[in-house]
């Protein structure tokens, strides 16, 4: 199989879980944890699980996203860490 | 190379797919496989597993999304 | 956020592209029998069709597609549908959820449990649809 394709997936999904922890912003952080989701969904796409795959990528980077920037809205910008 | 001689993803012939169980009947996939669709005539296998036969399950998972709302509801909502 | 966007171009794509999403959610939904998808995945796109709205246009004009007040009673009632199903199979003399003992006369009991599972979906998408509205307009502090 053509393992180059799933090895990129897991290369970019690792970076952006790095780049999720480590950056302030946190408008900047939910759309990087948005683009790991979206990875995530295609990598359970490509092993072959579809309903899987759908549902993370329905939930996690449609809905969960929404609800983080909300929150974000209603608290503060940066992350006081 | 111990990855390299890995089965690939999928293939009916991996020694997993050849188990069978300890009471010696075959692998519990193997019934739904077999007869899903004279069960429900439904095609899609994955729906008759999670609300048929797993029926309990997703029973479960509605309740911990209505648990959410609920809890939502009595901490963050305002009354007016 | 708080209100209304200022501006008009995010509010018509927004009132274009809200039934489109729909659209596709009741058609995962109701493809569910015959291909990937199912109760739980048409549910959350309903639910991002009105969520789209409800950022776009403001809280109070997005009150006519889904009522704010409603939406833990619509929650209730698909959580109701799909244990009641249970419950009614429970009743019939049948182990809980084994829909083939539901009381339906004429049909034989491949296809009450065709039709059950088509059931008890829509009572998950209506639950998970409602929940999800209803922990966003919580969040939003209305």
């Amino acid at each position: 199989m053509q393992w180059q394709i799933e090895f990129l997936l897991f290369v970019i999904l690792i970076i952006a879980a790095l780049v999720a922890l480590g950056i302030r912003n946190l408008l900047a952080a939910v759309v990087t944890l948005t683009i790991f989701s979206f990875m995530a969904a295609l990598i359970m796409i490509y092993m072959g699980a579809l309903d899987v795959g759908f549902t993370e990528a329905v939930v996690g980077a449609g809905v969960v996203g929404i609800f983080n920037v909300v929150a974000i809205f209603k608290t503060s910008r940066k992350s006081c860490d | 190379m111990t990855v390299a001689d890995l089965p690939p993803r999928g293939d009916i012939g991996a020694p997993i797919q050849q188990q069978v169980n300890p009471s010696g009947t075959d692998v519990a996939g193997a019934y739904y496989i077999e007869y899903a669709y004279r069960d429900t005539h439904t095609p899609n296998m994955v729906a008759v597993v999670l609300a048929d036969y797993r029926a309990f399950d997703t029973l479960g998972e509605v309740i911990v999304v209505f648990a959410g709302a609920i809890g939502c509801f009595f901490i963050l909502r305002r009354r007016t | 956020m708080k209100s209304q966007t200022d501006s008009p171009i995010i509010e018509v794509a927004a009132r274009g592209l809200a039934p489109v999403i729909q659209l596709i959610g009741i058609y995962v939904f109701f493809h569910g029998h015959y291909g990937p998808g199912g109760g739980f995945q048409g549910g959350v796109l309903l639910a991002a069709g009105v969520l789209l709205l409800r950022m776009a246009v403001g809280f109070e004009n997005s009150q006519v597609q889904v009522p704010s007040r409603k939406t833990l009673i619509l929650c209730s009632v698909g959580a109701l549908i799909f244990a009641g199903t249970g419950l009614v199979a429970l009743l019939m003399g049948g182990n809980f959820m084994d829909y083939a003992h539901l009381p339906v006369p004429g049909m034989e009991a491949a296809d009450i449990r065709y039709y059950a599972i088509l059931f008890i979906e829509i009572g998950v998408t209506m639950a998970v649809m409602t929940a999800l509205i209803s922990i966003y307009d919580d969040l939003l502090g209305t």
